[in-house]
């Protein structure tokens, strides 16, 4: 459990440091979820003070957006591009092979907690495709032996 | 000895990184003074990660290298007779078709060295708009003819002038970089390659229309991106580039990057704003356009990176010499971003008016697996699927038009015969139902209709057909943006050309 009112205190000192902007809301939640890993239920109203909005109209924009989390996700994230370009190089075979590897659907995280599988669409990457990004590191060429030593790097 | 290794995400993402550190510990391991500069992508993704080595001839390349071929190298000299040099990079016949405008320092420069940035014609641009009126410099990119880039194709100057006349305290400059479309990483590769040219065509158009304020949206997807534009706004600033008098001119300019939330619609420009603003990516109704009521409701230039970043060359070598080259009513050059299932992929600039079967059967080399290229879709996921009997239109905004079809982001997915064209019309609307930013209802509604209409189709019920092309007609003509309106591109084509894709479902039903 996080502790409440440390993170009412850090919450507090990223507001400030993003209130001198013009539409700060966005930047505010990038940070919370860069400090915790996901937004904590608990942040809403106090950004929603800050920023002169409803908790309402906050939540409404945190859950529009694919990225912001309301839990943690696994300790590795592993995405895997879904669009068009790499579907042309097998994006599909592999996308099976990393569910049946992990033992996950999308947006699932395995039982250990090690790593939340993620659909995304398009990483530029459309060129060297399938492509991945994992904890942040993009990955051209997967194939299904690429996934496996991803897999066996993220499960060490 | 300098030695090039790109810090492209597509290099990245195939080892350039580990290349890179193998090369400096060889280097260091043999006592060699070797300088190690991380460029951008010459665009030759099947030869990265490309690596060049600077001689007294010029720069010579060698690819795609990995980390076990780099002590060999060394061991070799780095000479042209190994099985991985590919010789002169400049005499490379991929890089000799091209006319490199936007993209001519893109894979040349040190992205982050500004003083390599001006040493290959940067800034040359600025430093002539600084002189000049706002109107001046509007009637300078109008005379161009230069096309919005990022797919709508809207004159750029005439954009300009709206924003230079309308009244407001605080107008503002919106580089779209939400690169969302599968197929195109241009964006990417401008600002990962040479991040300052953006800056200059921002500094340009605001110092065009009067504004002094810019924001680059790019997307949470380029992380790689999101940190050379974050140095190199830092670099603008400290060398005067960005602040209160531009190269000590007295007009003021500021920047900042803003990075998106993974919603596939903000790159629509007016969820765009509504994101930049700290809102839900809801599209907005026009009128009023952006132009006049953008950003907080003030006069704002909305335009595609690589709009923006064709601005300084325009400038620097003026309105004609863009405007010579080109077909018909699209002037100038077009980084044509080649992906998908194909041989040789990458980005390849070159004047408008190629045929797609030059692009990808030419230039591309037909498809990576060797088998029959069976269709391309053109634009992204809102593009239309081309079959090879339309493989002769020239690249052009009107000729795609023509074919029912858009040139998009001029990103080319290349399939080969394996692909089921129903599954990918399928996969148009359920990229449509995920995506949907929820306003309107054609969008809304009508791509989970699509998608169970598909699936009927799929069951061999061929009584859903006519369903699926009247549903198409009403998200096309009631949808209240792009994402809605152009989804049935990829289905509509995929049904008119491909009808035996359909078709086999049905008769498959019925044996």
């Amino acid at each position: 459990m996080l502790d409440e009112t440390a993170v009412s205190a850090r919450v507090e000192d990223i507001i400030a440091a993003h209130l001198g902007m013009e539409g700060p809301l966005l930047p505010i939640l990038h940070a919370v979820q860069l400090e915790y890993g996901h937004v904590p239920q608990a942040a809403l109203p106090q950004i929603a003070a800050a920023l002169m909005l409803t908790r309402a109209e906050v939540h409404g924009v945190m859950s529009f957006y694919h990225d912001f989390r309301t839990e943690p996700a696994g300790r590795h994230v592993m995405k895997l591009c879904r669009a068009e370009s790499c579907q042309s190089v097998g994006a599909d075979r592999v996308a099976d092979h990393a569910r049946a590897q992990l033992g996950v659907d999308w947006h699932e995280t395995t039982a250990d907690g090690r790593v939340t599988l993620e659909p995304v669409f398009c990483l530029g990457l459309c060129a060297c495709g399938p492509a991945a990004m994992v904890d942040g590191r993009v990955v051209g060429r997967v194939d299904e032996a690429r996934l496996d030593q991803l897999i066996a790097e993220v499960r060490r | 000895m300098k030695i090039y290794v790109p810090r492209d995400a597509a290099a990245k993402a195939l080892g350039a990184d580990a290349v890179a550190a193998a090369i400096e510990t060889e280097a260091r391991r043999r006592a060699l003074d070797v300088t190690v500069i991380r460029n951008g992508s010459r665009g030759m993704i099947w030869l990265e990660p490309l690596v060049e080595v600077e001689t007294p001839a010029g720069r010579m390349a060698f690819g795609p290298l990995c980390v076990k071929d780099v002590a060999e190298l060394f061991a070799a000299g780095w000479l042209e007779d190994h099985p991985k040099a590919l010789g002169l990079t400049a005499d490379l016949p991929w890089l000799r078709g091209q006319t490199r405008l936007t993209f001519a320092r893109v894979g040349v420069i040190d992205p982050l060295n500004l003083a390599d940035f001006r040493a290959h014609g940067g800034m040359a641009g600025l430093e002539r708009a600084v002189a000049m009126t706002g109107a001046g410099i509007v009637e300078e990119v109008t005379k161009s003819g230069l096309r919005g880039r990022g797919g709508a194709g809207f004159p750029t100057g005439i954009k300009w002038k709206t924003v230079h006349d309308a009244p407001g305290a605080q107008k503002y400059i919106v580089a779209n970089a939400d690169e969302g479309d599968s197929g195109t990483f241009a964006d990417r590769m401008l600002m990962e390659g040479d991040p300052f040219t953006l800056i200059e065509g921002m500094v340009i158009a605001g110092l065009a229309v009067g504004a002094t304020k810019g924001f680059i949206y790019s997307r949470s997807e380029y992380p790689d991106a999101n940190v050379v534009m974050t140095e190199a706004i830092r670099i603008a600033r400290a060398e005067g580039m960005l602040g209160q008098s531009v190269l000590g001119s007295g007009r003021a300019f500021e920047l900042e990057l803003r990075v998106g939330a993974g919603a596939y619609v903000c790159g629509e420009e007016t969820a765009l704003l509504n994101s930049l603003e700290g809102k839900r990516g809801t599209v907005r109704a026009k009128p009023p356009l952006p132009a006049l009521q953008g950003f907080m409701g003030q006069p704002t230039v909305v335009n595609n990176v690589i709009s923006l970043a064709t601005v300084p060359v325009i400038l620097a070598k003026g309105a004609e010499h863009y405007a010579a080259f080109g077909l018909g009513r699209s002037r100038g050059t077009i980084p044509l971003q080649i992906a998908g299932n194909v041989k040789h992929g990458g980005l390849y600039e070159i004047a408008f008016g190629l045929t797609l079967h030059q692009i990808v059967n030419e230039i591309g080399g037909g498809t990576a697996s060797g088998r029959p290229v069976k269709a391309v879709q053109v634009g992204g996921p809102l593009g239309a699927y081309l079959a090879p009997h339309q493989f002769e239109t020239p690249f052009g905004y009107e000729e795609y038009s023509g074919q029912n079809a858009l040139i998009g982001h001029a990103g080319l997915t290349v399939f080969d015969d394996s692909a089921d064209m129903l599954k990918l019309a399928r996969f148009a609307m359920e990229f449509c139902a995920i995506e949907s930013c929820g306003k309107c209802t054609p969008c809304r509604i009508g791509a989970v209709r699509g998608m169970e209409t598909l699936d009927r189709i799929g069951r061999g019920d061929a009584a859903a057909i006519p369903l699926l092309t009247d549903l198409c007609d009403t998200m096309k003509a009631g949808s209240l943006c792009a994402l809605g309106g152009f989804t049935p591109y990829p289905v509509m084509s995929a049904l008119t050309h491909f009808p035996d894709d359909f078709a086999a479902h049905a008769k498959e039903a019925a044996e």
